[in-house]
């Protein structure tokens, strides 16, 4: 069934290493820019907070594809950026590009999770440390936020598998990730459905395991109250 | 009262829904090869070859061709439905039978004669590039130079980077309308893909004049016309019928309408050599 899988002509190890980096550095950015956004959206100063809402309902409800392709046709294309490429290697360009446009999209869920962790934590804990004396970014990054965190990572497993599903959308700007191997295997091989099953396996043996722990380490962390 | 309107609003939401999905459902109705029609799978977006207009009519080479062919199988203009058929969605088509041939660009190669079959050819299309009028190339070596465009995964794409320019920047999009605002706007220098694909874009109204094809011949893909696996009276069929297209001056005809305003100069008509 699966005879077409040439791995000399199809790279398909490079191809979801690229689908993993892409995970890994919008992972990482989306976690620091949506804490960000969470701390915004429940600061008290109202442009921080008007700022944090806008920002996580326009772009939580734009298309993924539609940021992407914008990154792409609108800030290179149209703008000239290149994010710090000298511009030469278009799949290198786009694949920063397709980080950006992931950080953008992603950090909105992220934002919202947490907001829904900071729920959590009792009201009298951020009093007692006004109480104390300590300032806002004291009491955001001290008392509230850890507490959050521990609370909410099952959800943040949910936004990190949605995320390494969604990095298929950067092969519209041809970032050689998955799925756009994938799109050439079937324009060669003419074969759609084991070539797709075999990516779907792909996309499990990723994703599975990052369920998996996190959901223990959420067991392990969370906060019993 | 909250609950109310929201259990209202839900439910109309559904209603639209529901409704919506039973008009969808209504066409494509009569597919396959019932005795009274023929479904024949086409590209909808592929100015010069299949294209679905506004107003519904369909244009292009492809057309043309799948017109004469159905009308030489004896159907009538009114029996003839077209159907899309997307480049990854093309042996499937054919293998449920939801058409009965397709005539959409489609290359013939050993690997997808595995699981369907051809006629044909009936045109020779080359790679070749599209670039701004007044700026073209006459070697294949300037190729390493430029920036390219093409559609993500397609084999014009997989060419230029296995080929003939490895060196040269190739950026990929999802359809080849995206490269066209890239070759306007000055930020890629060519768009690759067959000439016929090309000519089509560039013989469109709103380009006319604007670009013009390089003329390089990178690579040679004949078009066949695609039928389900080991269909050989259907194939006998359409290759006579392609057979008495170009006899009859219809083919050149064809070309003449679809890539005219390009300055395309196509191959004569190809040779007939599958099931031949």
């Amino acid at each position: 069934m699966f005879d077409f899988l040439d791995l000399e002509q199809y790279d398909l190890f490079g191809a979801f290493w690229t689908t993993v980096q892409l995970t890994f550095y919008s992972a990482v950015g989306s976690l620091i820019w949506g804490t960000v956004l969470a701390a915004m959206r429940v600061s008290p100063v109202p442009v921080m907070r008007a700022f944090g809402t806008a920002y996580v309902n326009i772009f939580r409800n734009t298309p993924l594809t539609l940021i992407i392709v914008f990154c792409s046709l609108g800030l290179n294309q149209t703008l000239g950026m290149k994010m710090f490429t000298d511009g030469s290697d278009p799949s290198q360009t786009g694949f920063r590009l397709a980080v950006l446009g992931f950080i953008v999209y992603t950090s909105t869920f992220v934002c919202e999770s947490l907001r829904s962790g900071i729920n959590t934590v009792p009201v009298g804990q951020a009093e007692a440390a006004r109480a104390l004396g300590l300032p806002f970014t004291q009491v955001i990054g001290l008392i509230v936020l850890p507490q959050a965190f521990r609370a909410v990572v099952a959800p943040l497993a949910n936004v990190l598998i949605a995320l390494t599903k969604n990095t298929t959308v950067a092969s519209v700007i041809g970032v050689a990730e998955a799925s756009l191997l994938m799109k050439e295997m079937i324009e060669n091989e003419a074969q759609l459905i084991p070539i797709a099953l075999l990516f779907a396996l792909g996309f499990i043996i990723l994703t599975l395991p990052t369920g998996l722990i996190l959901g223990w380490v959420a067991n392990r962390v969370a906060v019993k109250r | 009262m909250n609950v109310r309107k929201t259990t209202a609003l839900a439910a109309s939401v559904l209603a639209l829904s529901l409704s919506a999905t039973a008009c969808g459902s209504d066409d494509g109705g009569d597919s396959g090869d019932g005795g009274d029609g023929i479904t024949i799978g086409i590209k909808f977006d592929q100015p010069g070859l299949g294209l679905k207009t506004p107003d519904g009519d369909y244009t292009g080479f492809d057309v043309d061709v799948a017109r004469y062919v159905a009308e030489q199988l004896g159907y009538e203009e009114d029996q003839i439905s077209f159907e899309e058929a997307p480049s990854a969605e093309r042996e499937n088509l054919l293998k449920r039978g939801d058409v009965d041939f397709i005539v959409a660009s489609y290359s013939i190669t050993d690997e997808r004669k595995e699981s369907v079959s051809f006629a044909g050819p009936y045109l020779l299309a080359h790679q070749d590039l599209l670039m701004r009028a007044g700026e073209t190339i006459s070697s294949t070596d300037e190729i390493n130079d430029l920036t390219l465009c093409s559609v993500t995964g397609s084999t014009s794409a997989q060419n230029v980077k296995n080929d003939f320019a490895p060196d040269a920047a190739l950026n990929e999009f999802g359809t080849y309308s995206e490269c066209l605002t890239g070759l306007e706007n000055g930020q890629v220098d060519a768009l690759t893909t067959d000439d016929s694909i090309l000519a089509g874009y560039a013989a469109q109204e709103a380009n006319q004049g604007k670009f013009e094809l390089a003329g390089l011949e990178l690579s040679d893909e004949n078009y066949g016309i695609g039928i389900a696996k080991d269909d050989t009276e259907l194939q006998g069929q359409i290759n006579d019928a392609l057979t008495e297209m170009v006899e009859s001056g219809a083919w050149d005809q064809a070309i003449e309408d679809n890539f005219g305003p390009a300055g395309y100069e196509a191959e004569p008509a190809p040779e007939i050599t599958e099931g031949a």
